[in-house]
């Protein structure tokens, strides 16, 4: 695997871990809280390339983290 | 500049609501009942001679010194064990007592070496001090019957002698072991005028229990127990109050003098987090600042595999600096970043996030913390409202009931370990949840309740496991919650928690702790009285570390145990000054005081003071830097204090990390393991060669004050000044107290503070403001930080580190007592004696099934990678379980360790590791390369020497 399908790949990880943990509280809090999460606390860089990852099929994103995603994406546009 | 001699009132002070008036020779003393005569007298200003009492140990009443006559009662009592009386009128000296106490004291000089003038406790004796203030003149009885004289002396421990010749059995060392640090070590052996002093079993003391915390030595009144360092320098001549520079307990100690000699460290009485009391590490590990590795000249490179070029300050300040700015010119502003250390001060650690934000313009900002207790800030300030513990130390002598969860305080916080053991042994309940058999679990009178020796990466099961037992059976505060917590989040919460796989009976099959025990423990902690939890690395460093921080909150909330002394949340932070470093801005998404970065009526704070203006986007973590780097985007560093090769995970995956950028800034003590990938070596300066303030786990600020000039010619803060300057960012701080008066201006929780107020009150516990003048001894009373306290569901997600038949067996790394962190400091020092390598715990059935035995080197191996190292056999760990520490770089544990992390914070999984053991007789290619890696650049910098 190159370095940079690796690092894709470990920020799918990070952000299904991210989802995976807020599940507990439904799936529509669930996809805010991660929504929220990956915006306060993953640099811009991160951010645009998991973007980057998402809108190129998004290989491995789980539903709840590809809504929280989809919905970064938009607010990036807006 | 003066020796700092505290008081020593003889007994201890007693607290009692009543007081009682005696009179002493006349003077007329009122004192809290229970309190000593000789107490009473002291505080009237009358010294009785004594040689067995000292304030900090119970009285003992042996030495028979401090004889006194009670109108009304018959004899000469020892007013160290007689309780002053209302209307006693006592009389310490008349002609009877005189004789009797002279006579005593003939009898211990009998038995005592005549070499004053040459002896190393000259001038600094009480037998010589108490010889002259009964005023013996002459000893009648020779030398030639039975004496101690030719006894011989005990010199195996590093740091100290036991000169058993120049003992009087007063038993003061023997107490301190017992009372003051609880491992009871020493002991009297035989009886009469046989009667000596022995550690252990009659071992030497380096064999013996003996823990090496200097209780003794402390307390002896003779040169019986003396400092090496002493004997060899001699006494000194004047102290400095500072604080330690090791774990987060942060005890306060003088350093004693001889011009810029250190010639030792002695805890201090009025310290409030360490009371008097030290370890091994404070005490005596100080020598790492004299050591000869210490590089003192700046020294730079074009490539890694350069040698070291010695260089001026300004050239080495000069280049770094050209090298950032055109890193940032080619790759853009967010291409560089900086590391705060929890080893450095408040005043340093806010000036390198100062220097990232306001110089290099962006939030690449992080700092040791990511690795240890970041899962503690994002917990606590979700359900608290603040991301610090809620107690001072001293709220665990109210405490009933202690857990412990994932700490090993014994060999991490040992000076607080000595308190809480001091609060177990008068009575209160020990629940220990650890998957090894901590030393506390049994220990010289103390002994858990209950220990949960849970499987690695269970905690949230676990203690959503409490949980479930608290609430389905009625333990839970109903009345607490409802006036202090969101009470409809609670109610969800309790639903949430009485789920059956939370049952005892569920999470036994998932942990492998006995249903039974998990509900003894649930009841006990519910229902015990004063509940405090205390918690370390074994919470935190794990793929749910927040979750579990959470739901301890969860626990405390539930059962009111919150917002008064002997209660609370307790995080036991490991370096000096993690809290610190934290509250400092070192995160990348938080400004000063845990303001998120977004928070543009913040920022507008700092954009003022600092005249730029702050980026509003988080920035990179640690491992997030490392990440960029491999991927190009990240490619300049400024590391201050911390080895991030050594201490990280995945060790190959740093290394690539560091090698792919070009230019990596290592601020450091020595050529730690990271400096093998710089090119640029700024040489640091100890604790003993700045002032300043550390923060330590009880949220509790001391000063750090120089006693000795850098030897690397700068401290930290104006080496990192230096660098804004050559930035173009101009700073322009004369002290490290200026710095301290721009945190208080621009940080709600640090308003009050003032190195004049820290000088003055001795410490302040943030927050400290207005509605708190001087300091926040315990947090959250009346109501929470944030107002109502937040319960969270904390579902178990089970660690994607699986074990399988390529890796069995579950690894988890921890600290030992003697070594520090990497050993960057230890190693450089004596404790070596103690724990030269680390070791592989590996339960007896583990080894025999692999042909291992006690001693053998073995093969451990993980997905990372492999290291070699030596077994040790122990019952300590559970089959399947195996333990090891991460001190020496020639075993580099992290070759090992995965990159999974908590999911909230980045904060690696350290605790949980599937690995494989297998005997072997080499050392892994890993270690040989490293090996020889490391020797070359050593050699690189030898011209530089």
């Amino acid at each position: 695997m190159s370095a940079s399908a690796a690092y894709d790949e470990k920020l799918v990880y990070m952000a299904n871990q991210i989802a995976r943990n807020f599940s507990i509280h439904g799936e529509e809090k669930a996809v805010a809280s991660t929504l929220d999460h990956i915006r306060m606390f993953w640099d811009p860089r991160m951010r645009a390339r998991i973007l980057d990852h998402l809108r190129a099929g998004g290989v491995g994103l789980e539903p709840t983290t590809r809504r929280a995603l989809e919905l970064l994406s938009l607010a990036a546009t807006e | 500049m003066k020796l700092y001699n505290e008081s020593d009132h003889g007994t201890p002070a007693k607290k009692a609501t009543s007081e009682v008036k005696l009179s002493v020779d006349g003077r007329v003393v009122s004192v809290p009942a229970g309190t000593s005569v000789m107490r009473a007298a002291a505080i009237a200003g009358i010294g009785v001679p004594k040689l067995c009492a000292t304030e900090s140990l119970e009285a003992f009443g042996s030495c028979r010194m401090c004889l006194v006559e009670i109108e009304g009662r018959n004899g000469t009592p020892a007013s160290c064990t007689t309780p002053a009386a209302e209307g006693m009128v006592v009389h310490t000296q008349n002609e009877r007592l005189k004789k009797l106490r002279r006579g005593v004291m003939e009898l211990y000089i009998s038995d005592h070496p005549l070499d004053c003038l040459t002896c190393s406790a000259n001038g600094d004796c009480e037998l010589q001090d108490m010889a002259g203030a009964v005023g013996l003149r002459e000893v009648r009885y020779g030398y030639d019957g039975e004496n101690h004289l030719k006894a011989k002396k005990d010199e195996s421990n590093p740091y100290f002698t036991f000169d058993p010749s120049k003992c009087i059995v007063c038993s003061r060392c023997v107490r301190a072991c017992d009372e003051t640090q609880g491992t009871l070590a020493l002991t009297i052996q035989g009886r009469g005028f046989g009667s000596t002093v022995s550690a252990s079993q009659n071992q030497s003391f380096l064999e013996s229990e003996c823990v090496s915390c200097g209780a003794c030595i402390k307390a002896c009144p003779t040169a019986t127990l003396m400092e090496k360092s002493v004997i060899d320098i001699g006494l000194p001549e004047h102290s400095v109050i500072t604080t330690c520079a090791y774990c987060g307990v942060g005890c306060t100690f003088k350093a004693e003098m001889r011009g810029e000699e250190v010639v030792r460290m002695v805890p201090f009485d009025d310290g409030k987090a360490n009371q008097g009391h030290s370890c091994v590490k404070g005490r005596f590990a100080w020598g790492y600042t004299t050591h000869k590795e210490r590089v003192l000249k700046p020294m730079i490179r074009a490539k890694v595999t350069d040698p070291w070029q010695e260089v001026s300050w300004e050239r080495a300040i000069t280049h770094a600096a050209s090298e950032i700015r055109r890193l940032q010119e080619a790759h853009g502003r967010g291409a560089v970043g900086g590391i705060t250390s929890s080893r450095c001060t408040n005043e340093e650690t806010f000036l390198v996030q100062k220097l990232v934000r306001a110089a290099f313009g962006n939030n690449n900002v992080d700092t040791c913390a990511r690795v240890c207790h970041s899962p503690t800030g994002y917990g606590l300030k979700t359900t608290f409202g603040t991301s610090a513990g809620t107690q001072d130390f001293e709220s665990v002598e109210h405490a009933d009931v202690i857990m412990v969860i994932g700490a090993n305080p014994t060999d991490g916080h040992p000076v607080f370990a000595s308190r809480m053991k001091r609060r177990l042994r008068a009575g209160a309940k020990l629940i220990v949840i650890d998957p090894r058999r901590i030393d506390l679990v049994r220990t010289p009178h103390v002994e858990a309740s209950h220990h949960l020796a849970l499987q690695p990466g269970t905690n949230v099961a676990v203690l959503t496991g409490l949980a479930h037992v608290i609430v389905s059976e009625g333990l839970a505060n109903e009345a607490f919650i409802r006036e202090r917590c969101d009470f409809d989040e609670y109610l969800q919460w309790a639903e949430f928690v009485k789920r059956p796989e939370y049952s005892p009976e569920a999470v036994e099959k998932v942990s492998g702790v006995p249903a039974e025990t998990l509900r003894g423990a649930a009841r006990l902690y519910a229902s015990g009285g004063n509940g405090a939890i205390y918690y370390g690395l074994g919470v935190t460093e794990h793929s749910q570390g927040s979750t579990a921080v959470m739901a301890i909150a969860n626990l405390a909330m539930a059962t009111g145990n919150l917002g008064r002394p002997g209660v609370g949340v307790n995080p036991l932070r490991g370096q000096n000054n993690v809290q610190g470093s934290c509250d400092m801005g070192s995160f990348p998404h938080e400004l000063v005081g845990y303001r998120h970065v977004s928070d543009a009526a913040v920022r507008a704070i700092f954009d003022k003071a600092w005249g730029v203006k702050v980026d509003p986007e988080p920035g990179l973590r640690i491992s997030n830097m490392i990440d960029s780097a491999l991927e190009g985007s990240f490619k300049g560093i400024y590391i201050q204090g911390e080895d991030i090769l050594q201490s990280d995970p995945n060790t190959k995956h740093i290394a690539a990390g560091l090698g792919a950028m070009e230019c990596v800034i290592v601020h450091d003590l020595f050529l730690n393991e990271t400096a093998s990938y710089a090119h640029v070596f700024l040489p640091g300066s100890t604790f003993l060669e700045k002032d300043g303030t550390f923060t330590n786990a009880e949220r509790r600020i001391q000063l750090v004050r120089k006693v000795m000039t850098p030897r690397n010619g700068y401290a930290d803060w104006e080496i990192t000044q230096l660098l804004s300057n050559a930035l173009g960012y101009p700073m322009h701080y004369a002290h490290p107290s200026e710095i301290m008066d721009e945190i208080a201006r621009t940080t709600p929780t640090f308003t009050g503070v003032s190195f004049d107020k820290l000088d003055r009150l001795g410490s302040i516990q943030w927050p400290c403001n207005d509605r708190a003048p001087e300091g926040t001894p315990v947090m959250h009373v009346g109501s929470f930080v944030r107002g109502k306290g937040r319960f969270v569901l904390t579902e178990f997600v089970p660690t994607d580190e699986k074990t399988g038949p390529r890796f069995p067996l579950l690894l988890t790394t921890g600290r030992i007592l003697t070594q520090y962190n990497v050993g960057a400091q230890t190693r450089r020092t004596a404790n070596e004696v103690w724990h030269p390598e680390d070791r592989l715990e590996i339960h007896p059935f583990d080894a025999e099934e692999r042909g291992v035995k006690d001693g053998d080197w073995v093969k451990l191996a993980s997905r990372s990678g492999e290291t070699t190292l030596r077994a040790q056999v122990t019952d300590r760990v559970a089959p399947g379980v195996v333990y090891t520490t991460f001190h020496h770089p020639s075993t580099q544990a992290n070759v090992v360790t995965s990159e999974y992390a908590d999911w909230a914070t980045s904060c690696p999984e350290y605790k949980v590791t599937a690995v494989q053991v297998s005997p072997t007789r080499e050392p892994a290619e890993w270690q040989t390369q490293y090996a020889r890696m490391s020797a070359d650049q050593r050699k690189l910098a030898e011209p530089s020497k």
